[in-house]
């Protein structure tokens, strides 16, 4: 079945908890290019276990893209050098024969690390905590046709809210800022005529509760953009900077 | 002999509901702040549940395995979520979802809660439209629906190939609003490991703290579990890597009966797998095969030649054969079975030979390369991102996979199991889809049952069951934590000196189940998959090796104690599909179809539930639920 193989060196963050210092250590692997790279961590860890060593712990879930679960730093860049790819769906035939691979968790220091490669990304939902809902409990609402939403405003709000929430946009900002991950909740509802009543407590609660975790401001790099595995754009960016600022003046 | 209660309200079909609404005893909302209901899992049903009791007014704890409550695997799903509202005008109605859903389950679902489904459906859209959630529209600003799984009218909502995720956000979103309220409490990376019953009533959980190890007691009035399928006791799955069965489990081992885990839905369009190392499998949508030409070579002996060097007369269109008027459309569990037939022959393609291809040469050559790509151009780039092989050059390789799992907890119409006060909902319970469930009916069943049925039904039994507050130094509760303790402790000390990792074992159940207890299934294959399971058992509990402690993340030990439930589980699905001696939906019996090949039904004998209830020693019992049928008529279906 292994008509095809490739040798990485694997150089892992390893950290037995957040009080603890942490490491880089070596290994090799030998692989096939058609897994995935957490496929290829699992190989490394069933040999470890083999060797009685505790494998290296990283978090994923669907290994599909979607859940956000998965994410680590591979060669300095979030989720790997492939553009648009969470690091579950990038595979090793993107990697040379031979290779020296450095793996490390996302350093924020809104994301303390819990062990090795998994960090607590907890903040995240403490944003979307603070305002990132349209309030409306379960019950009968009008019509779902009731309110027309043009076509081009409804795609654009998904595309805001494609966002997976796995971080890679703080790992990659050298500031380590939530802004983007913050933005994209804030544009796509308040593009939407849903969330237009409470647009201005929205944006302010959601910016202050990202101060209060420790993230960074942003400073208009784009590494945030560059790294994110749905591609989602700067400008919801912009969009949040100005929906504060309309919020300030306008106090609604 | 114990019989069920599935407390169906009486009077006609369409009135059951509202007739069940009218009558049910309501909490106070004074009251409701003093009572407290524990919520597990937070996918579509799960968040969904926890919002809206919190929203009501109780105290809400809910639990979550991953990181945070965003990220359950009802974000996965991509096709879309059915609903009654007919704006196509296309001649949908309640009666037409009701009937298309009942029929497409095989008719071994109930009538009354499937018509419930249908009726709660079109609110679920409105629900999550007034959340905010983008879902996909027309230039003119009205909602797009589109027709799915061969359904004969446009009733699915969509949100790009993402519905799944939409919606989850937009409930979860809910859930947040309500833990920024106080009325939800959150606990994340916590994973049930035991119901506490006290007096006969769930009046609790036992968790471990996935971050430090520890166990943890909570204690509530009333438990809901909304923790989704078992479709990962085959391994390889669509599943996520963290999908479990275990809450269930355990919760049938204290009580809960356990319905028809004989019914898995196996899925044909899925990448397959390239090689032993593989963790997980890919479905990629079955609207491919509108175009592509499903075929294996003829001979063995080309089995192993590039696709493109095997001429025409060496290839074996096998549906296209069998199946001449339906061809390649043939639904999803036919297309399944016929692949592994063929690859069975030795004439399956790939790597591991465990593959047929999906071609389309002739559809490229008849429609244009640009018209192809318009219909599926994202199915290409994710299939070649994944495989590396680009599907407009080579044909694509597809191999069926589980996809979803229609048995579960048995509940009563209230979604009340058979333990009072423990709630199941959602893929976890076993109410709606019968025997196969239809495209696009998961999303509309979890937010029914979260958004719409939970809500009521927990308040009705918390006004007729007023408990005493319970403290968590209850004996009750110091058993059940010494029982996961004993159970944890025993795992890590074989653990500690066995050979065979977590992983080897679980494939070894998986290749079992794949082969004997999955899209084709024997009386003598049932039977030697329960001897393999049980040698695979004792292989577990001798020799399996964990690393690390109990007393720390530790990854590998959360798969250990869910691969030691579903060793359990295997055995009971084996054993049901065993004694079910028809075939029906999901589970084809080969012994019972007919001469042309399709399923044959036994309606005399087996139009019925099967429950099974747990006994600490000897065999689980099996209680019948009689399925009555007094608004549609038993047909057969006919692919030829």
């Amino acid at each position: 079945m292994h008509d095809e193989t490739m040798n990485v060196h694997l150089k892992v963050w390893r950290q037995a908890g957040p009080e603890s210092e942490g490491r880089f250590e070596s290994y090799s692997a030998e692989v096939n290019p058609h897994m995935s790279f957490l496929e290829m961590l699992d190989v490394v860890n069933e040999d470890l276990i083999k060797k009685g060593e505790m494998p290296i712990e990283f978090d994923s879930d669907c290994r599909e893209g979607i859940c956000g679960t998965c994410g680590c730093v591979v060669n300095g860049q979030a989720h790997g050098l492939e553009r648009g790819t969470t690091v579950c769906q990038l595979h090793m035939r993107s990697f040379r024969d031979g290779e020296t691979i450095v793996i490390e968790p996302w350093r924020a220091e809104a994301f303390p690390v819990i062990r090795d490669l998994v960090v607590d990304r907890g903040a995240f939902d403490r944003i979307i905590a603070a305002g990132g809902y349209v309030s409306v409990n379960t019950g009968p609402k009008p019509d779902a046709n009731a309110v027309k939403i043009g076509k081009d405003l409804s795609d654009r709000a998904f595309d805001a809210a494609a966002c997976i929430g796995c971080g890679a946009c703080v790992a990659a900002c050298p500031n380590a800022s939530a802004s983007l991950f913050t933005g994209a909740k804030v544009t796509q509802l308040a593009l939407m005529p849903q969330g237009a009543p409470e647009r201005g407590r929205r944006v302010r609660a959601m910016v202050d509760q990202m101060d209060a975790e420790g993230f960074g401001n942003c400073s208009n790099i784009g590494e945030c953009e560059a790294a994110c595995p749905k591609e989602i754009s700067l400008d919801n960016i912009a969009t949040m900077k100005r929906e504060y600022l309309r919020a300030m003046f306008t106090d609604h | 002999m114990t019989t069920l209660d599935s407390r169906v309200p009486e009077g006609p079909l369409a009135e059951k509901w509202s007739k069940r609404l009218h009558d049910m005893k309501l909490v106070a909302p004074n009251n409701k702040r003093k009572r407290k209901v524990i919520v597990v899992g937070t996918g579509l049903a799960g968040a969904s549940a926890a919002a809206s009791l919190g929203e009501l007014g109780y105290q809400v704890d809910a639990f979550c395995i991953t990181d945070s409550p965003r990220r359950a695997h009802s974000i996965a799903a991509q096709g879309g979520i059915n609903a009654a509202k007919n704006y196509p005008n296309d001649g949908d109605s309640v009666w037409r979802l009701f009937y298309d859903t009942i029929k497409g389950g095989d008719f071994r679902s109930r009538e009354a809660n499937v018509h419930r489904l249908a009726e709660v459906s079109t609110a679920i859209i409105d629900q999550a439209v007034a959340q905010g959630v983008p879902f996909a529209r027309e230039y003119g600003g009205e909602l797009a629906n589109r027709s799915f799984g061969g359904a004969q009218v446009s009733r699915t909502f969509y949100a790009r190939g993402q519905t799944g995720q939409q919606l989850l956000l937009g409930a979860y979103q809910a859930l947040m609003r309500q833990v920024d309220n106080k009325t939800v409490t959150m606990f994340p990376r916590r994973e049930m490991l035991d119901l506490v019953v006290i007096d006969g009533k769930a009046r609790g959980i036992i968790t471990r703290n996935l971050v430090t190890g520890e166990l943890e007691r909570h204690q509530a009035d009333a438990v809901v579990l909304c923790t989704g399928g078992y479709g990962r006791v085959y391994f390889l799955s669509t599943n996520a890597f963290n999908s479990n069965g275990t809450a269930a489990w355990r919760c049938y081992k204290r009580g809960a009966h356990f319905a028809n885990p004989c019914y898995v839905q196996i899925h044909p369009t899925c990448i397959p797998q390239s090689g032993d190392y593989q963790s997980k499998l890919t479905l990629m949508s079955e609207s491919l095969r509108n175009d592509g030409r499903v075929w294996v070579p003829k001979e063995k002996a080309d089995v192993k030649k590039p696709a493109n060097e095997i001429p025409e007369e060496r290839r074996d269109y096998y549906l296209e054969r069998k199946y001449p008027s339906f061809g390649n459309l043939v639904p999803r569990d036919v297309a399944s079975r016929n692949a592994k037939y063929v690859c069975d022959e030795g004439r399956g393609v790939g790597a591991t030979g465990r593959a047929v291809y999906l071609d389309f040469r002739d559809a490229i050559k008849n429609q244009g390369r640009d018209t192809i790509a318009d219909k599926y151009g994202n199915l290409f780039h994710m299939y070649e991102k994944i495989t590396g092989e680009n599907p407009y050059e080579v044909p694509m390789r597809i191999y069926p996979a589980v996809h979803y799992t229609m048995g579960g907890l048995w509940v009563d119409y209230e979604l009340m199991s058979t333990i009072p006060g423990l709630f199941v909902a959602g893929e976890a319970n076993f109410s709606d889809h019968g025997a196969n469930r239809l495209g696009a009916s998961a999303l509309m069943q979890g937010l029914a049952d979260g958004y719409f049925v939970v809500p009521f039904s927990v308040g009705n039994y918390l006004a007729q069951n007023k408990v005493e507050a319970i403290s968590t130094d209850h004996a009750d509760f110091k058993r059940t934590e010494d029982e996961v303790t004993a159970h944890l402790q025993k795992m890590l000390d074989v653990g500690a000196k066995g050979n065979r990792t977590v992983i080897e074992i679980y494939r070894d159940l998986g290749e079992i189940m794949y082969d004997q207890v999955g899209m084709s299934r024997t009386p003598e294959g049932l039977k030697e998959a329960i001897t393999k399971i049980k040698k695979l058992q004792n292989d577990f509990w001798t020799d399996v090796k964990i690393p690390g402690s109990g007393d720390e993340f530790n990854k590998m030990l959360e798969v250990a104690g869910r691969l030691a439930d579903f060793l359990e589980l295997a055995e009971l699905m084996a054993r049901d599909a065993l004694h079910r001696n028809e075939s029906c939906g999901g589970h084809f019996r080969e012994d019972h179809q007919t001469p042309e090949g399709e399923a044959r039904r036994d309606d005399e004998n087996f139009c019925y539930v099967a429950a099974w209830a747990f006994k600490e020693a000897g065999e689980p019992e099996l209680i019948k639920e009689p399925l009555e049928f007094e608004n549609v008529e038993l047909s057969t279906r006919s692919y030829k």
